[in-house]
């Protein structure tokens, strides 16, 4: 019996072999899919240039060399230099290191937050549900990018602040998922044995609801990452996200618009790190979402 | 007299729908009240000492405390908030020294006037473009749409806006550059809706009209872009669930023509969803519209809103953040409520 064989074993006989069979048989339907292959190499890439940045950029992102100053792309600078003279590619390959924590830390924060919230409101049901949604729905008829602007505006422009600011707006679309989710199956029989055998509400939650909501979480917030990348550069290029000399992509964008009718290539070359980036994000989430949560289904 | 028991049930229970909506949409002002008094009031440390710096006196400070009434209990703090809102006064701004409200109600009409422009760009070729992919399913131009759709939540605006100054009017020459008007061209209208088009063709002077357009026509055009993507995608699925029906089955095999089939049979059913869609990305580019402005040196209201933003102008801030979430909730409520109205198995 081979290994394949035995991943597609229709009667697994442990539970690590039911686990493995279902994550083989998922990541070989998410293979098949071109457009996800391409948005997993892009968000790997990301990964290795931010892991091994000090390795694949030639210059420090930091190094002022003012005698090469606005230097056109050239196989000694690939992307050119800015007006200080630093190595546009150094500082596109050392950004990959802030967008990276960024929608990583916005994450970590709003998808928990949310998905807490929303299985809270969809258990509980009653004023619990209405109170937490009521708010939930300010939140969501609020349009983002200015409620984040407002946010920063109060705490004070910074990466940390820009980053408490986009994870703010972004919690409310987990919560609604979070409930859909648990409505759907908060009066389901292997629900009520947990409470039958005295399973407490949080151990219910905690143990019982949320694992169920993780794939449909797993698959929006990776579509979200993109709307994440492109609010945190739009608050570095307004001056209110990662501030100088920081080489966040948003900011880099900024310093080269004064730049963008004779020296192009400043403002140009990291929107297209943040383009092929945010691309790479929406790939893997349209696959993820057609592996991981086929009754949404976006190809029809 | 039975006809009569209906209507007024019918009128009751719109009555009631309205009722319900507007309800709703009041307690949804009043969190984005709660919002801004929030992010004012409570997020900043100390909301005296951005008002006065840290050089005033104590009596300075204590003074300045009590004028601007936080020396009372938060709520009754949130409700003259309120109050003075609901009146029209959202504070004065430091930097122009005028009444938010005055100077908000000054510059909307040209966020107004590209958003519009925008929307128009993003129905009149989003919807043909999205109804054409699903009729090709699967080929080519399916595939170009999708990518192109993609692109549309990948490309940051303000990126895309910079890309277009450089190569269409730099490079070009196509278009007008940053701002409104040309600058001999200013002034020569009076502004009576400040919807610069509208003012031109009002005075009848074509010139002024003309490079209105011109400048007018590339910060409009990548708005467009924007909801053109949204606007196809969702055109293409919801025309997806309709061609896979059985009555477009049956229209075919009777020989209804097949643009018949496609644009009577296919469309017609899902006009009414794709109101939504359009209220939806209308208000997606009020939002947009923030970093267009800030590239496009566009005097509307995101560029009073990232212009307060730099110079820690918070009334001003709140003002804008105010209006433009009003402006959403209410484009959500209205396409909300005329869905309802248009489609009868919603009721």
């Amino acid at each position: 019996m081979s290994t394949r064989d035995w991943l597609l074993d229709d009667s697994p006989a442990t539970l690590t072999q039911a686990n493995l069979g279902r994550a083989w048989r998922m990541t070989t339907t998410l293979l098949r899919n071109p457009l996800a292959v391409a948005g997993l190499l892009i968000v790997l890439l990301l990964l290795a240039t931010a892991l091994f940045a000090p390795w694949i950029a030639p210059e420090t992102p930091v190094g002022q060399n003012l005698q090469a100053r606005l230097l056109p792309p050239s196989a000694e600078h690939w992307m050119g230099t800015d007006e200080l003279g630093r190595d546009i590619f150094s500082r596109v390959v050392y950004g990959s290191r802030i967008t990276l924590m960024i929608v990583a830390l916005v994450a970590v924060i709003s998808a928990p937050l949310g998905l807490i919230i929303g299985a809270v409101a969809g258990y509980f049901g009653g004023w619990v549900d209405r109170i937490l949604m009521g708010v939930t729905d300010v939140f969501l008829s609020l349009p983002k990018l200015i409620l984040a602007l407002a946010f920063v505006a109060a705490l004070g422009p910074g990466i940390e602040n820009a980053i408490i600011a986009i994870a703010i707006t972004a919690w409310p679309a987990y919560a609604r998922i979070a409930r859909a989710e648990t409505l759907t199956f908060r009066n389901d029989e292997y629900i009520q044995a947990v409470r039958l055998v005295g399973g407490s509400h949080s151990r219910i939650i905690f143990r019982h609801v949320l694992p169920l909501c993780t794939s449909s979480m797993i698959v929006r917030a990776t579509l979200d990452m993109a709307g994440i990348i492109l609010t945190a550069a739009g608050l570095g290029f307004l001056g209110l996200g990662a501030q100088p000399p920081l080489p966040e992509w948003g900011a880099m964008i900024s310093r080269g618009r004064t730049f963008i009718l004779d020296q192009w290539w400043v403002a140009t070359m990291p929107g297209f790190a943040i383009i092929l980036v945010s691309l790479g994000f929406c790939f893997l989430g349209d696959g993820l979402r057609d592996v991981l949560d086929p009754k949404q289904g976006g190809e029809k | 007299m039975a006809i009569d028991a209906t209507m007024a049930v019918r009128a009751g229970r719109s009555a009631k729908g309205v009722g319900g909506f507007v309800v709703v949409t009041a307690l949804t002002f009043l969190g984005l009240l709660a919002i801004t008094f929030f992010i004012g009031r409570v997020v900043p440390i100390d909301p005296v000492l951005s008002v006065v710096g840290d050089r005033a006196t104590q009596a300075q400070y204590d003074a300045a405390r009590v004028a601007m009434g936080l020396d009372r209990p938060l709520i009754i703090q949130f409700f003259d908030y309120v109050w003075s809102v609901m009146q029209g006064d959202l504070g004065t701004s430091i930097s122009t020294n005028r009444p938010v409200a005055d100077d908000l109600l000054r510059v909307f009409p040209a966020t107004l006037e590209m958003a519009t422009l925008g929307i128009l760009i993003g129905v009149a070729l989003g919807v043909p473009a999205g109804v054409w992919a699903a009729t090709r399913r699967g080929e080519w131009v399916d595939q170009v749409m999708r990518v192109f759709a993609l692109l549309g939540y990948s490309v940051p605006a303000f990126w895309l806006g910079l890309v277009g100054l450089a190569f269409f009017y730099a490079g070009l020459g196509w278009v007008a550059g940053p701002g409104r008007l040309d600058i001999f061209y200013e002034g020569l209208v009076p502004a009576r809706t400040n919807v610069m088009l509208i003012d031109a063709a009002l005075a009848g002077d074509w010139d002024v009209f003309r490079n209105a357009l011109a400048h007018l026509v590339l910060p409009a055009s990548i708005l467009g872009f924007f909801s053109l993507a949204f606007i196809a995608r969702m055109t293409r699925s919801f025309m997806l669930d309709q061609l896979g029906q059985e009555f477009i089955t049956t229209a075919r095999v009777k020989g209804v023509p097949e643009w018949r089939v496609i644009w009577v049979h296919g469309f017609k059913p899902i006009r009414v969803p794709l109101i939504t869609v359009i209220g939806l990305s209308y208000a997606a580019l009020l939002e947009g519209s923030v970093m267009i402005e800030t590239v496009f040196s566009w005097p509307g209201i995101g560029n009073y809103l990232t212009t307060a933003l730099l110079n820690a102008d918070m009334n001003a801030v709140l003002g804008a953040t105010l209006v433009i979430g009003s402006v959403f909730i209410l484009i959500n409520k209205i396409s909300d409520v005329l869905y309802r109205v248009l489609d009868p198995r919603s009721r």
